[in-house]
């Protein structure tokens, strides 16, 4: 695969289970070595130049993974001494507070709840402010919360400049922070472009109606997905199509008692490139 | 690029530090229990050094042997836990260079070591009465034995995925060399079979060249078997150093 990341995005990388996303970021974070091509930070080989690689680079694993010897601040000014930072605290305690770390400072790690614990993941990458951030599933068993919380602040982090690669299987949140998208599978990118363009591919809108009858009339201009009684999932090509399928409902005579309309939505994008869905 | 090293020393000596009734108490008051038990049922009986009481003869070698087995014991289990929990990621992600990680891991390995090998002399003194014939030689086979091992546990902390894998090497090798080694005895009042097989340990050189440091007696000449340990530590050191370069069952 190629893959170039601009400095500044909030990049997505998507993907079924065995996908390679993880893989693509152990290689990055020079954490495996890949069998053929070179991988590049900020223009730093992560192989012939891994000292500058690295330093640009903070990598939240997927794992839920610490240190039960140490506390949350122990444990962040360690990770700051291994890249060459020491008397860091001021910037410890803003990555806390940012984290509502700041009550847990001095709690061992393993007393810390599943959350916080992910929490910390997030605070060891920033510990040396990387210019990269890469997100492994930062949100996987995390409560509705934190996850506001985190996302804000990640937010916060592309707003100043940080570069930020999101890997999730909450596609809503890809489609929600991610102004460019790349879907992987077996190892290979079957789409690459922005989210606004992803989102375009797929015509058409969801129509959603509940009716007084339950028959629709002949030769209606939408295409029948679904039907459970007087409810009736339905496929327009596009947003023109709805007045005539209205039209025609009203001289069939029917009544229309509830209506919704949605746009397609990266799952489904997500579900057609990766061959999971019709 | 030192502050890395610092760093990931200070971790590993604060590490066993937390638990030091495990890590530090504990190998002290086995090595007494050794010293009280063997010294009550051979004093007397044993001599391996003329004009030395067996107890005394026994001490520095008890002292070695906690050096070695623990700095042995903190790199490699350090090592393995880290790669069982996962928690190894926050020292691989870093620009911590291979040598870098070898060292602050060996270092960290010498400083236990040394310290529960202080511990045993100190607590044992009490029972016997020492004489430092050799101090720096007693201090140089200390701290090249504890390097030594602290390769070791490195390297087998490296090629084990898990504890048991771990615990067979201690209890299959490094526990029977250190044992088979002249701890308890001088090996030359061994048959000579035995005698050729203890020449082929190198954790005999250092017990006995630790020992020499003690009485200015020893089985083998202190330089020549200075010289035999030195270039086991260089050995397993490169030996490491490759596999730790080559990213071998870390960086997959």
């Amino acid at each position: 695969m190629s893959l170039e990341v601009d400095q500044g995005e909030f990049f997505g990388l998507l993907g079924p289970n065995g996908a390679g996303k993880t893989t693509l970021i152990n290689v990055i974070a020079g954490l495996a070595r890949a069998d053929a091509g070179t991988a590049r930070v900020m223009g730093a080989d992560v192989l012939a130049d891994y000292r500058r690689a690295r330093r640009m680079l903070g990598v939240v694993p997927q794992e839920l993974v610490f240190d039960p010897f140490f506390s949350v601040r122990e444990t962040l000014r360690l990770q700051s001494g291994y890249y060459g930072i020491r008397g860091n605290d001021g910037w410890i305690d803003e990555v806390m507070q940012h984290l509502d770390l700041t009550a847990k400072a001095d709690v061992n790690m393993r007393a810390l709840s599943g959350g916080m614990k992910r929490r910390v993941l997030v605070a060891q990458a920033l510990v040396h402010k990387p210019p990269v951030i890469i997100l492994d599933e930062p949100t996987a068993g995390v409560d509705v919360e934190l996850r506001q919380g985190l996302w804000q602040f990640v937010r916060r982090l592309n707003r100043d400049g940080h570069t930020i690669v999101l890997t999730t299987h909450y596609l809503e949140e890809a489609e929600q922070h991610c102004n460019r998208i790349a879907m992987l599978k077996s190892g290979r990118i079957v789409a690459l472009d922005s989210t606004r363009n992803l989102l375009g591919r797929l015509p058409g809108l969801e129509l959603r109606l509940r009716l007084d009858r339950g028959e629709l009339p002949e030769d209606f201009p939408a295409r029948l997905v679904s039907r459970d009684g007087t409810r009736f999932v339905l496929k327009l090509d596009d947003c023109r199509r709805l007045e005539a399928a209205l039209a025609r409902l009203r001289e069939a005579g029917l009544e229309v008692l509830e209506i919704e309309l949605q746009p397609p939505d990266l799952e489904d994008v997500f579900m057609r490139l990766t061959g999971r869905g019709t | 690029m030192m502050v890395g090293l610092r760093t990931l020393f200070e971790k590993e000596v604060l590490r066993f530090a937390k638990v030091s009734v495990q890590t530090v108490a504990a190998p002290v008051l086995t090595a007494v229990l050794y010293l009280i038990v063997f010294a009550y049922a051979l004093e007397g009986r044993a001599q391996a050094y003329p004009g030395v009481a067996y107890s005394a003869f026994l001490v520095p070698g008890l002292v070695m042997m906690s050096v070695l087995q623990n700095a042995f014991a903190n790199s490699s289990s350090s090592l393995v836990q880290s790669k069982i929990t996962g928690n190894i990621v926050f020292v691989l992600l870093p620009p911590i260079s291979y040598l870098q990680f070898f060292c602050a891991y060996v270092l960290a390995a010498v400083v236990r070591g040394v310290l529960v090998g202080a511990g045993v002399l100190v607590a044992t003194a009490w029972f016997v009465e020492l004489r430092l014939a050799a101090p720096l030689w007693a201090v140089a086979f200390a701290l090249v034995g504890a390097g030594l091992l602290g390769a070791l546990g490195v390297l087998a902390g490296i090629i084990s995925d898990k504890i048991d894998q771990l615990a067979a090497f201690q209890n299959f090798v490094i526990v029977p060399a250190s044992f088979l080694s002249g701890v308890f005895y001088s090996i030359h009042s061994l048959p000579p079979l035995w005698l050729r097989l203890s020449h082929a340990n190198p954790f005999f050189y250092m017990i006995d060249g630790f020992r020499y440091g003690f009485f200015g007696v020893s089985d083998f000449a202190p330089g020549a078997s200075f010289a035999v340990v030195g270039a086991s530590f260089i050995a397993v050191s490169l030996a490491t150093l490759l596999l730790l370069k080559s990213g071998y069952k870390l960086r997959h």
